[in-house]
C-alpha cells in the first residue's frame, strides 16, 4: 500500500507525531498557514530561526518546527530573538507567541521592537485568554467577559495591539482571524520578506478556555462570529468607535519601509572601524 | 586609511586603570564580541567602555529596554555563537535571574558581571556591599549550580574576564564575576597581557554534517558540543524539561531528575578545574576568611598579627561557587578558629560554618559599619581581642 505524505510534513520534525493542540484551537491553522507562506516563498527551515515563549501559541514552532528553534520564557521571545537577529542578519528570525506573552508580561520587549525597526516576524496569537494555565483574564480579554479570573465579568479596557504596535514604529502590521487563512498566508509572505519589524495579530479560537468560560461556544460557532464580525480597515475608518464596536478589525494597519535596526548596526561598525 | 584590528586593540603594558573599565578591557581581550546592558549604577562604567571598545572589534553593545532585555539579548547572541558579556548592579540581577536559570537549563555560556551596591531595594548606589553573594548560586528557581568568581583589584577585573570567559565556554553555562562598588570605581595599576600571552578557550560546537541524532546535545556531565544556530543543526533548545537531544519531557520524574543532576554533576564534577583560592596559614592557629574588597584587608590583617606575634593566616576565596568544600574542611582540620569577614551582615558566613562544623570554631567579623571597606587597624584589634 503506498502512502501520500502531507506536502507540509518535510517542514516538521521528524520525532513529531501529534500535536498538544486541544480539539478545535485555532493554533493549527496558524501553524499550517506559517509553513504555506514558508512553501510558497520557496524558502527552507534553514533560512530562519523560530523563538517562542510560555503558553499554548509557544507550542506552534516547538517542538514542531524542523529548523534551529528557541524556546523561552514567558514575555521574553521577542528580547531573546533581537539578541539573535542581531547576530545572525542573514537569518529572518520569527517569534510565534501568544497575546499573553507578547503583550502583557512581555508588552515592553515588543515596543521597543518595534521601536527600533529590527528586522524580525512576530507572529502575535490573540485568543483573548490565558489558555495554558486554564483561562484567566487577558489585556485583550473583551470588556464584561466572564473568566475564571474575572467570574464577575472584566471590567478592564482591552488591548488593540496591532494600533499599539504600529504606534510604536513597526514597518508592517497586519491583523487576521483564523477564518481568513488565505489573507493571514499572504501577510506571512509579505512580513517574511519585509525589511523591517513586521507583526501580525492573528486572532484565534480557543474553544476550551475562551469559549467555554465567556460563554463563546464551541470552535465553528467562534469561527463564525469571526466571519460575522470581521470588517475591514478601510471600512472601519469611515466608522465612529461606537459603530465598530465589538467588530474585529482586519487588514493591513501599516506597510512602509524606514531604516531597519541591523543595517544601522553594519554602518555603524564601519564607521567605529574607521572604514565608513 | 583604514585601521586594522590589531591597532583596535589596547596594546600590551601597565595602565592607570578604573576597574569597571578594566573589566571591559578585559572582556574584549577574552574575545567578547557581544554585549548588552541597562544604564545602572555603579557598573555603568563596563558599558559606556564597551558601546566604544566593541564596534572597534567588530562587535556591538546593545542597550536594552531593560535588564530582562540585556540578558535574554545575551542568550539569544550565545547561542548564535557570540562571546557574551552582561554587565550589572545587584537590582539588575535581580531582575535578570529568571532568565540566568534559563541560560542554565538550556547550558548558556554567558559572562555576567555584578558590580554589587548598597541593599536591599534602591538603596545606596555607589557604595559597595558584598550583599549578593547568594543570589547567584540560589535566586533563579530551582535546583541548580553556578559559578562565580571575587575579583579583589582592577588587575583581576581584567584577569578575571578571561577566566570568567574560559569557564562559561568551558562548560557551556553562566558565570558570575561578582564584584562590588569598591573594587569597580578603584583605580590601580593593571598590566595588559600581549594577546600571544592570554589563553582563550572556545565551546565545542558539533561537527558540519554530523549525525545529530547520535550526539548528545545537552545533559552531558562532560559539557556536550553546542549546537548553535544558523549552521542547519535545526536545534530544539527549549526552557522545559528535555533529554539529551532537547526532546521536552514534561511526564517522567526520570527526565526531571537527569535534567537536574546532569547540570548540576557537570560543574560539580569538574570542580577541581574551577575552584581557586589564595591561602597562607602554615603553623598557624587562627585564619582569616574573605573574598573580593574585603579579603585586601584579611591578607594584610594577617601579615600585621603576624608582626605581632599572632598566629594568624587567611584563605581568600577566588571561586565563591561552586563552593570550596575541600578547601575550607581542610583549613578547618589545620587550624582552630576561622573568622569570617565579610561587608555584609554574614552571607557566606553561614556555608563556612557548616563546612568547618565541629572541627573549628567559626565567627563572623563585618565591618564597623556596612558599606565600609574593614579597616586594617579595627580588624588587626578585633583578632587580638578574640584570642585573647
Amino acid at each position: 500500500m503506498s502512502s501520500v505524505e502531507h506536502p507540509l510534513r518535510k517542514y516538521l520534525r521528524p520525532s513529531v507525531e501529534a500535536t498538544t493542540f486541544c480539539p478545535g484551537c485555532g493554533d493549527g491553522t496558524i501553524l499550517a498557514s506559517i509553513l504555506r507562506a514558508i512553501d510558497e516563498l520557496g524558502m527552507t527551515m534553514d533560512d530562519f530561526v523560530f523563538v517562542s515563549g510560555i503558553g499554548c501559541a509557544a507550542w506552534i514552532i516547538s517542538p514542531n518546527f524542523n529548523a534551529d528553534v528557541l524556546h523561552t520564557t514567558h514575555g521574553r521571545p521577542i528580547a531573546f530573538a533581537t539578541g539573535i537577529k542581531l547576530n545572525l542578519p542573514e537569518k529572518k528570525v520569527m517569534v510565534v507567541s501568544g497575546d499573553g506573552d507578547l503583550t502583557a508580561i512581555g508588552g515592553n520587549h515588543l515596543i521597543h521592537a518595534a521601536r527600533r525597526n529590527i528586522d524580525i516576524v512576530v507572529i502575535c496569537v490573540n485568543n483573548g485568554i490565558y489558555g495554558m494555565t486554564g483561562g484567566q483574564v487577558a489585556p485583550t480579554t473583551p470588556r464584561e467577559a466572564r473568566t475564571i479570573t474575572t467570574p464577575l465579568g472584566s471590567i478592564e479596557n482591552t488591548f488593540d495591539i496591532s494600533r499599539m504596535v504600529q504606534a510604536s514604529g513597526a514597518s508592517y502590521v497586519a491583523r487576521w482571524t483564523t477564518y481568513q487563512p488565505r489573507q493571514l498566508i499572504r501577510s506571512i509572505k509579505k512580513a517574511v520578506q519585509k525589511k523591517g519589524f513586521a507583526f501580525i495579530e492573528v486572532v484565534s479560537q480557543c474553544p476550551v478556555q475562551f469559549g467555554a468560560k465567556t460563554g463563546a461556544g464551541n470552535a465553528v460557532q467562534m469561527l463564525e462570529m469571526y466571519r460575522q464580525r470581521s470588517i475591514s480597515v478601510k471600512k472601519a475608518a469611515e466608522m465612529s468607535p461606537d459603530e465598530i464596536g465589538d467588530r474585529i478589525v482586519v487588514g493591513e494597519f501599516v506597510d512602509t519601509v524606514k531604516p531597519e535596526l541591523c543595517e544601522e548596526v553594519a554602518i555603524l561598525k564601519e564607521r567605529a572601524r574607521g572604514e565608513g | 586609511m583604514g585601521h586594522t584590528m590589531e591597532s583596535r586593540r589596547l596594546p600590551a603594558g601597565k595602565y592607570f586603570m578604573m576597574g569597571n573599565v578594566a573589566c571591559a578591557e578585559g572582556a574584549i581581550a577574552a574575545g567578547c564580541d557581544f554585549s548588552a546592558g541597562y544604564p545602572i549604577t555603579p557598573a555603568s562604567e563596563i558599558t559606556h567602555t564597551l558601546a566604544k571598545r566593541l564596534p572597534e572589534v567588530g562587535g556591538y553593545f546593545l542597550q536594552t529596554e531593560d535588564e530582562i532585555g540585556a540578558i535574554c539579548a545575551g542568550i539569544g547572541a550565545s547561542w548564535t555563537g557570540k562571546r557574551v558579556l552582561v554587565p550589572t548592579s545587584g537590582p539588575g540581577i535581580s531582575l535578570m535571574l529568571e532568565n540566568i536559570g534559563f541560560a542554565v537549563g538550556v547550558e548558556t555560556p554567558v559572562v555576567l558581571v555584578n558590580i554589587q551596591r548598597g541593599g536591599p531595594t534602591t538603596g545606596a548606589p555607589t557604595m559597595g556591599l558584598q550583599g549578593d553573594m547568594i543570589q547567584p548560586r540560589r535566586g533563579s528557581h530551582g535546583d541548580y549550580e553556578i559559578i562565580a568568581l571575587c575579583p579583589s583589584s582592577p588587575q583581576e577585573m581584567f584577569d578575571f574576564m578571561i577566566r570568567a570567559f574560559n569557564l562559561a565556554e568551558r562548560y557551556r553555562t553562566p558565570v558570575f564575576v561578582m564584584s562590588d562598588a569598591f573594587i569597580g570605581h578603584m583605580r590601580e595599576e593593571v598590566s595588559i597581557p600581549e594577546p600571544g600571552e592570554i589563553d582563550l578557550m572556545y565551546r565545542k560546537i558539533p561537527e558540519e554534517g554530523a549525525d545529530l541524532s547520535k550526539i548528545k546535545l545537552f545533559l552531558d556531565e562532560d559539557v556536550a558540543p553546542m549546537p548553535i544556530f544558523g549552521k542547519g543543526f535545526r536545534s530544539h533548545v527549549t526552557s522545559s524539561c528535555h533529554d539529551e537531544h532537547g526532546n521536552r519531557n514534561l511526564i517522567d520524574p526520570t527526565a526531571l531528575d537527569n535534567f537536574i543532576n546532569r547540570l548540576r554533576n557537570k560543574i560539580l564534577k569538574h570542580r577541581d578545574e574551577i575552584v581557586q583560592v589564595e591561602s597562607d596559614y602554615d603553623g598557624c592557629e587562627v585564619a582569616l576568611v574573605a573574598y573580593g574588597a574585603v579579603a585586601r584587608c584579611a591578607k594584610e590583617a594577617s601579615y600585621v598579627a603576624r608582626s605581632k606575634g599572632m598566629g594568624v593566616g587567611y584563605l581568600r576565596i577566588i571561586t565563591a561557587w561552586p563552593f570550596p568544600e575541600r578547601e575550607v574542611q581542610e583549613l578547618s582540620q589545620r587550624i582552630k578558629r576561622i573568622i569570617v569577614l565579610e561587608n555584609n551582615s554574614g552571607q557566606y558566613y553561614p556555608y563556612v560554618k557548616a563546612e568547618a562544623a565541629g572541627r573549628a570554631e567559626v565567627t563572623f567579623l563585618p565591618p564597623e559599619i556596612l558599606g565600609q571597606v574593614h579597616d586594617l587597624d579595627y580588624v588587626v584589634q578585633k583578632v587580638e581581642e578574640m584570642l585573647r
